[in-house]
């Protein structure tokens, strides 16, 4: 009965996090909040590289789809904002099945290459067809929070109950489907795609799967993520997609789990780099460039010493010192 | 010890122990025949001799010098050249470009130019086809390029990986006549590993039979020959 | 008319930068057999260091010479620091294969976020040593300046050189073993790992001469050349990996392709058409022009 004990696991975490943010300081409420997106970012390529093997430079630009399109529904159809959520979900995995469609034949580098210039693309359709409004962006709103809530209920609170709920939704599903036959497939593929062909395994099917699902997963954190901030072309750009890798490589990409940390470091970055900087003189150039030469070299790191994350390492030293 | 030193010599091929433990001496300007089936360990001896492979244990020398841990290209410039099996020359490259591979590391630009008109002269064919590259010779002609391409470094050891692997009766013939002369004329110490025993037998002076990483019988060419029991086991008839 | 040979005479400048990133990228993957994104970076501290040398000195040579120099070096560096590492720990599992692609990308960002820390991230002018006036034929002014001259001969230049060096030199018959067959090229006494290494710093010194090319007609960022490694990337796509020549061709390609879609189309859809391009090659014809299909699966 694993699952129900998954699911029960995930409803209580669920309510002790919504029952922590009414005590927690706006700030934090709204950093919660991107932790929780930056988390379902991460695993969408938890799921695409760790699981299935295959790299994507440029799940930011389906983080791009998924917000622009739920934006659009709302604004000129008038949805309600958890249809527009699905609409965003839908809208990026049916690109992902496109990409997926023509990546299921491509390897590494040209893989990486292929969606790093979809990622750096993307973005500048945004100044070429009037209805995306070029870079002032679209207005995607959650409106206000429910009455009932009461007088305290903050806008962030709201940001964060609705990011929360959404997210352990989706990251609920994503348990499900990697301890699944999926899941299964999608790392005999990983390990060793010519014998998974060998067995049986319909290779091409299954990477398009994996891609379609990771496309959709990023296209629901981009909603959440333009719902809590704005629908523009800078904020879903090669550094999101960067950003997203980073994380799944820093927390250990084949780590659901470690999605979240790697999502709390990713947010805690500026915050650490700001109080370095104040050390290190304060200028601008210092503030504005820490935070990336932090990133950066925690991945270089990272990549060299702990390819696999951090817990294979524990893992591997166990294994040595028998 | 002069010549090729080998000692309690332990490889590793992952979980596998390719070779158990082998000890074997061959002087200077001998050749030594090793023969054994498919997978007794025989290439795996070469490429840890030539630097391409580590050795887990033992020692094994060259003209009293250690020569295990060494990279390849180190070991060329101490006079050691490897012929290894299936592929020794470069496809893509023309017949010139690989002969002067060998030559490239080399100081003595003069001796490479003559060394280079000794092979072409030993190997006519490949003075013919200069120009061609290596992907349009046949497979007696690629051996030779091997062959020469290894010569022209100046090697005192040459180890030969199967020279035979995949060439017509006939060819094999011409390849070992050349292997036997060159040795006499170069004075070339040499590993021949092959699985065409009675053919590296009849030119070489001692023989070393291996199975399963093991040396399960040595001596003389012309002892190894004649025994009886070894023609049954390992050479065929 | 006059517009078609504008958008030729455009592209094949640009296209001459793009065969030079094309260059450098292919360059390193033949030797490597890695896609080195930090190229881009690479490229870009090598054009700020040039910057810096014109600023003080005024003397655009120096400047010139001083940034291919930096960039060899920094390519040398980059091997031997990071790749050799690579290779010796990371073994197995699923970001094994991807962890030169991921360690070059974070090395990109380093490099920018310390660019960024030197010298700031605002747009730095780096002035013309010629005229970027258009050539007038008596009353027609074409879009090709002294600067475009400059470009083009300059790239040319390089490739020629690269091409004597890799045909005709002892050292370009070991990089190309090396590339080939490295085992074999060992046992025939050649020094693949220092091979290697001056594999990166020919490519670092391309992508340098590109880098320090383009720039002056604008505004330098860290940021700048990000494009040109899409582009560079694409070209090599295009020419196939495998080839030095597919380099070249595919840069002018490119260059004139993007040059025409930007004329008659416009701005915002040469990253787009880019990518369509790039789908294009993958789809139909993935090991290039000059490709050998064996050779695609990295």
């Amino acid at each position: 009965m694993h699952s129900l004990r998954r699911l029960f696991l995930f409803i209580i975490s669920s309510l002790i996090l919504l029952a922590l943010s009414l005590k927690v300081e706006e700030l934090r409420v709204y950093q919660g909040a991107q932790i929780a997106i930056y988390a379902l970012g991460i695993s969408s390529i938890v799921l695409l590289t760790g699981y299935s093997g295959q790299v994507s430079l440029g799940n930011g630009a389906f983080m791009a789809i998924g917000a622009y399109s739920a934006a659009l529904t709302q604004i000129h159809w008038h949805l309600p904002l958890f249809v527009t959520f699905i609409v965003g979900t839908f809208s990026a995995a049916l690109a992902g099945a496109i990409l997926g469609g023509g990546a299921a034949r491509l390897s590494g580098p040209y893989l990486a290459g292929a969606t790093l210039a979809l990622a750096v693309g993307l973005p500048t359709l945004a100044n070429q067809f009037t209805i995306f409004n070029g870079e002032t962006g679209l207005d995607y709103t959650a409106g206000t929070p429910p009455t009932w809530f009461g007088e305290s209920f903050t806008l962030y609170k709201w940001f964060f109950w609705i990011a929360l709920i959404n997210v352990m939704l989706m990251m609920f599903f994503l348990r499900n489907i990697t301890s699944s036959r999926y899941g299964r497939t999608w790392k005999a593929l990983r390990g060793n795609p010519v014998a998974a062909q060998l067995s049986g395994i319909q290779v091409g099917g299954s990477k398009v799967l994996a891609f379609t699902i990771s496309a959709g997963v990023a296209g629901l954190a981009g909603t959440l993520l333009g719902m809590i901030g704005f629908v523009g072309p800078t904020g879903f750009g090669l550094g999101l997609s960067f950003a997203l890798v980073t994380g799944a490589v820093l927390s250990g990409v084949t780590s659901l789990a470690g999605s979240m940390l790697g999502a709390v470091v990713l947010v805690a970055i500026p915050e650490l780099a700001s109080v370095v900087a104040h050390r290190l003189g304060d200028t601008e150039r210092v503030t504005s460039n820490l935070p990336g030469l932090i990133m950066s070299t925690l991945l270089i790191l990272t990549v060299l010493f702990t390819p696999n994350g951090p817990a294979e390492q524990i893992r591997k030293h166990k294994a040595r010192k028998q | 010890m002069n010549g090729l030193t080998v000692k309690d010599l332990v490889v590793d091929h992952g979980a596998i122990t390719a070779l158990n433990g082998i000890s074997f001496t061959v002087e200077p300007g001998q050749l030594a025949a090793i023969i054994g089936s498919n997978g007794a360990g025989k290439t795996t001896l070469l490429r840890t001799l030539s630097g391409l492979k580590q050795a887990s244990g033992g020692s094994a020398q060259w003209l009293g010098e250690n020569i295990l841990g060494k990279k390849p290209e180190n070991l060329v410039r101490h006079g050691i050249s490897h012929v290894s099996e299936g592929k020794s020359v470069i496809p893509e490259l023309t017949v010139a470009e690989n002969l002067a591979l060998g030559g490239i590391w080399r100081k003595d630009k003069k001796d490479v130019a003559a060394v280079t008109k000794e092979v072409l002269e030993l190997f006519p064919r490949l003075g013919e086809r200069l120009s061609q590259r290596a992907d349009t010779l046949s497979g007696g002609e690629r051996q030779m390029l091997a062959i020469g391409r290894a010569l022209i470094s100046r090697p005192k050891l040459i180890l030969l990986d199967e020279p035979s692997l995949g060439l017509a009766p006939l060819v094999i013939e011409q390849i070992f006549q050349t292997i036997d002369q060159l040795r006499h004329k170069l004075g070339l110490t040499i590993v021949l590993v092959e699985q065409n025993a009675m053919s590296a037998l009849r030119i070489a002076d001692i023989g070393i039979i291996i199975n399963l990483g093991k040396i399960v019988a040595t001596g003389t060419a012309t002892e190894l020959i004649n025994d009886p029991a070894l023609h049954a086991a390992y050479l065929g008839y | 008319m006059q517009q078609a040979i504008n958008a030729l005479l455009i592209g094949i400048s640009n296209g001459f930068i793009y065969s030079l990133m094309a260059l450098a990228l292919v360059l390193v993957w033949r030797s490597t057999r890695v896609i080195n994104f930090a190229q881009a970076g690479q490229a870009i501290l090598s054009t700020y260091i040039a910057f810096e040398i014109v600023t003080r000195t005024d003397n655009f040579i120096l400047a010139f010479i001083g940034g291919v120099i930096a960039g060899a070096l920094v390519g040398a560096v980059v091997e031997i620091l990071l790749m050799r590492t690579l290779f010796k720990h990371v073994s197995d599992g699923p970001v094994a294969a991807l962890a030169p692609v991921i360690a070059s990308l974070g090395l990109l960002g380093l490099i920018r976020s310390i660019i960024g820390m030197v010298w700031g991230n605002d747009q730095k002018p780096f002035f013309p040593p010629v005229s970027t006036n258009g050539f007038t034929f008596g009353e027609t002014t074409v879009p090709f300046s002294r600067m475009n001259l400059l470009i083009v001969l300059g790239a040319a230049t390089v490739m020629i050189i690269f091409t004597l060096i890799f045909q005709k030199s002892n050292l370009g018959l070991a990089l190309r073993a090396a590339a080939f067959q490295p085992e074999i090229a060992r046992l025939a006494g050649v020094r693949v790992g220092a091979i290697r290494t001056i594999g990166w710093i020919f490519a670092g010194a391309a992508g340098a001469v590109a880098g320090i090319l383009i720039s002056p007609n604008d505004a330098i960022t860290p940021y700048s050349l990000d494009s040109l490694l899409i582009f560079g990337f694409v070209a090599a796509v295009i020419g196939g990996l495998e080839s030095l020549t597919g380099a070249v061709v595919g840069g002018l390609t490119l260059g004139i392709g993007l040059s025409f879609i930007l004329t008659y189309i416009g701005t915002s859809l040469i990253f787009p058409a880019t990518f369509v391009v790039l789908a294009l090659v993958l789809l139909i014809r993935p090991q290039g022009l000059f490709g050998s299909k064996a050779a695609r699966n990295a």
